[in-house]
């Protein structure tokens, strides 16, 4: 029996090892030999992170509440932020829930190939697998900040009409748009560890120019599509709408764009990565 | 099918060289480049000197058979298991696998503190590729061979760095690869769990799989395999036969007769203003030798040279056993009162000699290493392997039995048997 477990997981018979030059394919059978590793890993970021932390699973839920507590004191009731009718710290929660998401699986998956840096330069596994599990280790945070969420609509009395439905949808597309940046960066940052300071910055500006504080139909009409490039923006309209259903508050285009600029940064992250994983190993 | 597991052809890595303080470029340092110069930057991007740290490689192993690969630090041999581990990449040259390679070059890679030892053997063993079954089934026998005991639920952070070792190496002895890489592991974990180790590594060996096994253990490598290879600065010396290998490396990689002399070829650019000249194995008839009866008192001797004085030099010696542990490490200026008299040395030739005590060394091979540093500001010189000796042990403690005795040292001392 013992030898049958061991047939199943055998890798191809023969490995060829030279260079490669230049773009090469993302080599997915690998991957999928090791995927196994991808669930191993985000369990080792998970229970490394409750067992470390008094606050543990706390933790997930106190960073997008004190967010959105502090964004309703001083963007809802002193700067009075228009947000399409609907409550402020229900309208902000719902923008901070991807948003933190996005932003926490970024700076997380960006700086672990760094921080893996003596399992890759010891041992061959796809290297991809870390910045993912570090994606997906996130997705738990986000599933724990989610139970306030439901809290706060039974308060706010808010029911989910059918768009509810699109959730994963704009969930997926966070997901895929946290990979394919958090590839970019943490391939950057084994070869320019600078790329570390830069990253703050580049999450905290990205922040305001996604609808997060703020509603997209603030936007005026013919600068929607140059605001539509962001990727995060469509995330975060289109998390609101599912959840609180406001019709006037979407548009599919901008949807379409944001979505089409994700699967871009996406691939276009998985091919750079791929590039550049042959050389991590000397360079961290 | 071919029958090798193994072939080699024509590999060489270059890496580029880094000086200490610009190990790492900047994306600021990037664009000033680009910015200045750009038509220089993209058309030579490295503009750094290079190296080849192997070169021109070709061997081919056949399938169950056990390659030694010998050769000193910076020969070459790490980085001949890290590509054929597929770690780091070639730059030139092509190797074929066939077969699952584990190595013994990452034992415990990937532990982490805080996770208690199930867990870890779990994680390591994935990050080694084995499947979450894999590792279920072989699960009581990774414990058993680790002799963890009931500690396996305790975070491995507990552990003591011997516990550590002997978990990390049972999971990886665990993978049954067709290929296996050793490197050096051995030098780890007492005597007991070293014997262990090798039994395993004959085990794999027996049971018809292909082992590449690095070591600096001469007496292992000769026990353990039949052909070896040896490495000397990137490329490869010659494939023979271990024994004639093992001789061939003990009597041409060390200076024979119990002196190293340094040439200038093996002092680097940083050593400056330090300039080693020689160390010497003397015994007490204070005659050069590469051989020390154990009941007599011994000198090392170093050399040196230096160009313009130095503040808070301190030159040392560091002895090993062939196994790669550590007797001890010493230094000219330990005693206080000394380095206070010498706080900066002038400039000039110097030899600082230091006196071995009888009585203390086991019978077997030792290596001396050297180092001229000032604490925690400069490493000047650093020579790991600089002379081996041998010490005979005729006239030792208890040589009455004809046995070989366990440990390094081998101790004079006052036993008192009472009658009550």
């Amino acid at each position: 029996m013992k030898e049958k477990t061991l047939e199943g997981s055998r890798l191809p018979e023969l490995v060829t090892i030279k260079p490669v030059k230049g773009w090469v394919p993302l080599n997915l059978k690998d991957l999928w030999h090791y995927r196994e590793l991808i669930y191993f890993l985000t369990w080792r970021d998970l229970k490394v992170r409750y067992k470390q932390s008094v606050l543990g699973v706390l933790w997930a839920i106190l960073k997008p509440f004190m967010n959105m507590v502090v964004f309703t004191i001083f963007f809802g009731e002193l700067a009075k932020i228009p947000s399409d009718g609907i409550p402020y710290p229900i309208f902000s929660y719902t923008g901070l829930l991807p948003w933190i998401f996005f932003a926490s699986a970024l700076e997380v998956s960006a700086r672990s190939m760094l921080h893996s840096g003596s399992m890759v330069s010891k041992i061959y596994f796809p290297r991809i697998i870390v910045p993912l599990a570090s994606v997906f280790a996130n997705l738990v945070d986000f599933a724990i900040s989610f139970i306030i969420l439901i809290g706060m609509m039974i308060v706010y009395k808010i029911i989910p009409t059918a768009n509810i439905f699109w959730l994963p949808v704009f969930l997926l597309l966070a997901m895929i748009a946290a990979i394919g940046v958090g590839l970019w960066f943490s391939a950057l940052l084994v070869m320019y560890r600078d790329v570390n300071y830069l990253l703050p910055f580049i999450t905290e500006i990205w922040k305001f120019v996604s609808p997060v504080v703020y509603s997209a139909t603030m936007i005026p009409e013919k600068w929607q599509w140059l605001y539509s490039l962001n990727p995060m923006a469509g995330v975060v309209s289109g998390f609101r709408w599912a959840l609180l259903g406001k019709p006037e508050t979407i548009s599919f285009p901008s949807i379409a764009i944001s979505g089409v600029i994700s699967l871009i940064i996406f691939i276009s992250g998985l091919y750079f990565f791929r590039r550049m994983e042959r050389v991590f190993a000397d360079m961290i | 099918m071919s029958n090798y597991a193994i072939t080699v052809a024509n590999i060489g890595k270059q890496y580029r060289i880094f000086s200490e303080v610009n190990k790492y470029t900047t994306l600021r340092e990037k664009i000033v480049e680009v910015v200045r110069s750009p038509i220089k930057t993209l058309f030579n991007p490295t503009g750094t000197e290079t190296f080849w740290a192997l070169r021109h490689i070709d061997f081919d192993v056949e399938k169950g058979m056990v390659l030694g690969v010998i050769g000193k630090n910076g020969a070459g041999k790490s980085t001949l298991l890290k590509i054929l581990s597929r770690v780091v990449e070639p730059t030139e040259g092509k190797a074929d696998i066939r077969g699952r390679v584990g190595s013994l070059l990452e034992v415990g890679t990937g532990f982490h503190p805080e996770l208690t030892g199930r867990e870890n053997v779990f994680l390591n063993g994935a990050i080694l590729g084995m499947k979450k079954s894999e590792i279920q089934s072989k699960f009581d026998e990774i414990v058993a061979f680790s002799e963890i005991g009931q500690f396996i639920d305790t975070p491995v952070k507990r552990y003591s760095s011997g516990m550590y070792m002997r978990l990390a190496f049972a999971v990886s002895a665990h993978l049954e690869p067709e290929i296996l890489i050793v490197d050096e592991v051995l030098a780890v974990g007492d005597a007991e769990f070293q014997k262990k180790c090798l039994g395993k590594m004959s085990d794999v060996a027996g049971e018809g799989r292909t082992v590449l096994f690095v070591s600096h253990n001469m007496s292992a490598v000769t026990r353990l395999t039949k052909e070896c290879i040896i490495l000397e600065h990137g490329k490869m010396l010659m494939r023979a036969s271990s024994q004639e290998a093992v001789d061939y490396y003990l009597s041409h990689d060390y200076e024979k007769g119990g002196e190293r002399r340094w040439k200038a070829a093996d002092i680097g650019e940083e050593a400056k203003p330090f300039r080693p000249v020689a160390m010497r194995i003397i015994n007490k008839q204070k005659q050069v030798t590469d051989t020390i009866r154990s009941i007599d008192p011994m000198y090392i001797e170093v050399e040196y040279e230096l160009d313009a004085p130095i503040t808070g030099l301190r030159v040392g010696v560091y002895l090993m056993s062939m196994r790669g542990e550590f007797v001890f490490t010493s230094f000219d200026t330990d005693d206080p009162e000394e380095y206070n008299r010498l706080t900066q040395r002038k400039a000039g030739r110097y030899i600082s000699r230091v006196r071995i005590p009888a009585d203390m060394l086991n019978e077997g091979r030792f290596v001396v290493g050297m180092n001229a540093s000032v604490f925690r500001v400069k490493r000047y010189f650093h020579d790991a392997n600089a002379v081996v000796f041998t010490v005979n042990p005729a006239g030792a403690p208890g040589m009455q039995w004809a046995e070989s005795r366990q440990g390094v040292t081998r101790p004079r001392l006052d036993w008192q048997i009472e009658e009550k």
